[in-house]
């Protein structure tokens, strides 16, 4: 019945489409095709001012509407010098957009046809072409100049003393490890990897191992203003750590290890005050396609002080424990489910 | 008409075949030669264009259901089980269908439609006839690039219904996603389907371009020296050389992707732990298949632009009575952006992790290709700069594409940038930007094409009204689904989302995400308006009644109304000065035509 029902409305529509291209031809036809063509030539270019005038007022509109639902503040540095920069390229762009579109739609407004005019021979002035090939050579030089200049400080390498985070990606959530007491994140093997007791592949052979902690549930603590390197992989498809309040982001690609290091500025407690939102928590996405539950490979970062930051690090048990100790076993993190749990809380 | 093409047959040149062919017997084997396996160019173009416009309604169905998911994805649309069977459940699309939708919406729109349809249709249609040949270099060629784009597209078609749904990695695909039958139902046979067609278009495209550039260089008409060409010649040709010289890159990368799902290879695979096992692969390197991917991908963002630059130059040039501004600069900018496109491609990797170094220089290049692009947008406002403008269907779509190449340019400003571009990269932004730039305004050039050049084709005109409205509907839509979309962008809100609702995030942009989705609905149905018209205009439009209706310089006017296989009845004529001649010509007509001879005492523009 409804298939029978949306074929007579489909009909229905081709019959409106091609009366109206009939009605029009007949139109047309009456009232002399010349008149109606200087009167439809008149009506598109004031239509063509109105969607200018129209679109001004959009924008403005889309502006109010979705401001407020913006990212908040950088949370970084890295994330401040974005800011600014793309501050800068805003204008930079805006101003052409306005300029352009203006005259785009000024110049059809007012050089419609009329009759009895003809246009200006005008072909080619190389004066023209030379400020306009370099003008924008110049803005674009300073772009770069800037970007480049941003781009070597995000991606140098990490101030010594930063805190190391491991972030490993599978289909679909995140890994974390911390190299526990002995700073140091022990070696891999891909091939020793196990769902069951050893998620990451981790070498035991390797004394540095034993001491990290693995946290399942796709959760990084990092200490506020105190650079925070991260170190990326991936163990079956590429995968993306993004980072929207950080301003950050970087892939994780199977068989090679990529970087990113940025310094936090904000605990996620001052997050909830400032922006008012007792729900806020700093978000992981994931970036990169990855399959069927890409959309659901979320992880948090928890940023907190030194102190509150020592106390969680030292409840903490490390994953060696937690596998090798089969008494001991308690409900942490390596019994957590494995969603990506909407959980907020920091430790205390 | 039949009488027409009898005649016209008779004059075609000998050497393709075609004189043995005699008038008025086997009919039956006529009808197959004349519309079915024809070397005729201009009936090829309707077959890439038919093709093209069959492939895009479907490509644009698809991103209707997903947009349904994403603008409610609380609702039921039982509508959507209709089409999608299985994979919509109860009218609720799953996220393995999801994502196929949105890969094959993307190698749709990107290869079949933009590529094929409109490189295929107006480099097939406008270079004989606009650099006076008979017919392609080789016809023949012709014809097999067309019929290896209809298998590329049977085999695509074919992958949309096997039991484990077609490649939903991505149009990009990369590995080890696509190479991994354990990482995705999609990247079973699915993906294989994906592989050989893409492999059959690969061949299409570069049948078809060699052909264009032998055509342009080796047969234009006398007198048309290259500084005489139109500017859509100018752009098809440099289309063709850049798809000659980048798609055989991603076949090479698409053969390796095959033998690593295939035959064992580790060619893009190292280092998978996945379903539970670990898999024996080492050494491969998965940013090897993105290099060799966009050394393809980036040139075909200009492969789509360029016609569609071409055609809004000569749509805008005609409708304004006035010459196109520097026809040189026009040149040099089409020259800067072909060799600039072979260095940019790995803008697209600056997150992927490769040397930072590596990136900035990429940067550098990459915004480069905004010089040219500011000279184009600069030469195209003073084209209409005291102009006499004739606001016909195809000029509304020329400004339009303006419009939208300047907006969907300037925010490639932003991602050029790494420092930009690690905070918006595969954001939102990034859909906005380039669904503008090179989807909508590409788009824009293809329909001022159509629109301006369906006279050529049927000898009809297609109906002005409804023209104006799928104008206005398209303009106003485009802007209304893309332009809020930054702000998501900005905002951080990742694409290929199935849905957003369980993220802090990015839940509150749910009310844009509905507004979007009906805005793309209506725009759907205003694109059928177009559909109708221009499959009713063929049988029903407006008969063209003067050879020349749009008044324009270039030789394809100088062609009989209907033109028969061979282009022109008798010699094909002279051509003795450049394209954009739109003056007085001392008859009360203002263009001369290219094949007017010079006045005495007149010399040419020295443009």
């Amino acid at each position: 019945m409804s298939g029978l029902l949306s074929i007579l409305l489909t009909l229905l529509v081709f019959v409106i489409i091609y009366q109206i291209a009939k009605a029009s031809e007949f139109a047309t036809v009456l009232r002399g095709r010349e008149k109606v063509e200087r009167q439809t030539n008149r009506l598109m270019a004031w239509l063509l001012v109105a969607f200018f005038i129209l679109g001004l007022y959009g924008i403005y509109e889309c502006h109010e509407a979705l401001i407020g639902k913006m990212l908040p503040v950088a949370a970084s540095d890295h994330g401040e010098q974005f800011d600014i920069m793309f501050e800068m390229t805003l204008i930079v762009t805006g101003i052409v957009f306005f300029a352009t579109q203006a005259l785009l739609f000024w110049f059809a407004f007012r050089y419609q046809a009329k009759e009895k005019t003809t246009s200006y021979y005008f072909a080619h002035s190389n004066k023209l072409e030379l400020i306009w090939t370099t003008v924008p050579a110049i803005a674009m030089a300073c772009l770069v100049a800037i970007g480049l200049r941003n781009w070597a400080n995000m991606t140098c390498e990490a101030p010594k003393d930063s805190q190391v985070v491991e972030v490993t990606g599978k289909q679909f959530n995140w890994i974390v490890r911390y190299p526990g007491a002995d700073g140091i994140l022990g070696k891999r093997d891909f091939r020793k990897t196990s769902d069951a007791d050893n998620v990451l592949g981790q070498d035991w052979n390797d004394k540095a191992n034993l001491d990290d902690i693995v946290a399942e549930n796709g959760e990084v603590h990092l200490i506020v203003n105190k650079p925070a390197k991260f170190i990326i992989g991936s163990r079956d498809v590429i995968h993306d750590v993004g980072l929207p309040h950080f301003r950050m982001k970087m892939d994780a690609v199977p068989g090679i290890v990529t970087t990113i290091w940025f310094t936090p500025k904000y605990t996620t407690e001052e997050m909830k005050k400032m922006t008012a939102n007792p729900n806020f928590v700093y978000e992981i996405s994931c970036d990169q396609m990855c399959g069927k539950g890409h959309y659901s490979m979320r992880g948090t970062v928890i940023v907190e002080t030194e102190s509150e930051h020592r106390d969680w690090i030292s409840s903490q048990k490390s994953y060696y424990a937690n596998m090798h100790a089969p008494a001991e076993q308690t409900a942490t993190e390596s019994t957590t489910p494995k969603t990506d749990s909407t959980k907020a809380i920091t430790m205390k | 008409m039949s009488h027409d093409i009898h005649m016209h047959e008779a004059t075609a040149h000998s050497n393709e075949g075609y004189a043995a062919h005699h008038d008025h017997d086997h009919h039956e084997q006529h009808f197959i030669t004349k519309y079915i396996f024809s070397q005729d160019h201009k009936t090829i173009a309707k077959q890439f264009l038919i093709t093209g416009i069959f492939w895009a309604v479907i490509g644009a169905l698809m991103s209707v259901f997903f947009r349904l998911q994403l603008g409610f994805p609380n609702e039921n649309f039982p509508i959507m089980e209709k089409f999608l069977g299985e994979w919509a459940k109860g009218g609720k699309l799953s996220p393995e269908f999801y994502y196929a939708l949105v890969t094959m919406h993307g190698t749709i729109l990107v290869f079949f439609v933009l590529t094929a349809g409109l490189s295929g249709t107006f480099a097939n249609l406008l270079i004989p006839l606009q650099v006076g040949a008979r017919d392609m270099a080789s016809p023949f060629m012709n014809m097999l690039s067309y019929w290896f784009f209809f298998i590329a597209g049977v085999v695509m078609f074919i992958s949309l219904f096997v039991q484990t749904g077609p490649a939903s990695g991505g149009w990009t695909t990369y590995p080890p996603l696509s190479a991994l039958k354990e990482a995705s139902l999609g990247s079973g046979v699915g993906m294989d389907l994906w592989l050989v067609s893409m492999a059959l278009f690969v061949v299409s495209s570069l049948l078809g371009g060699l052909n264009y550039i032998s055509t342009i260089l080796n047969m234009r008409t006398k007198g048309m020296y290259m500084n005489r060409m139109p500017l859509t010649v100018w752009a098809l040709l440099f289309t063709a050389i850049l798809g000659v010289l980048s798609f055989p890159v991603v076949l090479s990368g698409f053969i390796l992707l095959i033998f690593d799902r295939n035959f064992g290879t580790s060619f893009y695979l190292s280092e998978i732990f996945i379903g539970g096992k670990a898999l024996p692969h080492i050494g491969g390197s998965a940013i090897l298949y993105q290099h060799l991917f966009w050394f393809l991908g980036h040139p075909e963002v200009y492969i789509i632009m360029l016609p569609g630059m071409g055609m809004a130059s000569e749509v805008l040039s005609n409708h304004s009575r006035k010459p196109i501004f520097g026809y040189t600069a026009m040149l040099i900018s089409m020259i800067g952006i072909t060799v600039l496109a072979f260095l940019v491609w790995a803008h697209h990797m600056f997150v992927t992790g490769m040397s930072p170094f590596l990136g900035s220089i990429f940067v550098l290049l990459t915004l480069l290709i905004a010089i040219p692009s500011a000279v184009k947008v600069f030469n195209w406002l003073t084209t209409i700069w005291r102009a006499n403008i004739r606001f016909t269907v195809p000029m509304m779509f020329a400004l339009g594409f303006v419009s939208l190449f300047i907006s969907g340019g300037l925010t490639g400003i932003f991602l050029g940038n790494s420092a930009l571009d690690i905070h918006l990269h595969d954001t939102y932004f990034v859909v906005a930007h380039f669904h503008i730039v090179m989807g909508v305004s590409a788009f824009f050039g293809m329909f001022a094409g159509i629109y301006q050049w369906y006279p050529k084709m049927f000898g009809r005109f297609m109906n002005n009204t409804l023209g104006y409205i799928h104008f206005f509907i398209t303009f106003i839509g485009a802007y209304l689904i893309f332009w809020p979309m930054h702000y998501e962008g900005v905002a951080g809100m990742p694409r290929r989302y199935y849905d957003y609702s369980a993220w802090e995030s990015f839940k509150q942009f749910e009310g844009l995400n509905s507004f979007i989705s009906i805005v793309v609905v209506i725009v759907f149905f205003g694109q059928l308006v177009f559909v109708i018209n221009f499959f009713v205009s063929i049988f029903r439009g407006r008969k063209v009644t003067e050879q020349n209706p749009w008044g324009a310089t270039s030789l394809e006017w100088t062609t009989p109304i209907n033109p028969g296989h061979g282009n022109w009845p008798g010699e094909i004529p002279e051509v003795h000065r450049w394209a954009y001649d739109y003056k007085d010509d001392g008859n009360g007509n203002d263009f001369i035509p290219q094949t007017t001879p010079l006045a005495p005492g007149e010399h040419e523009d020295a443009h």
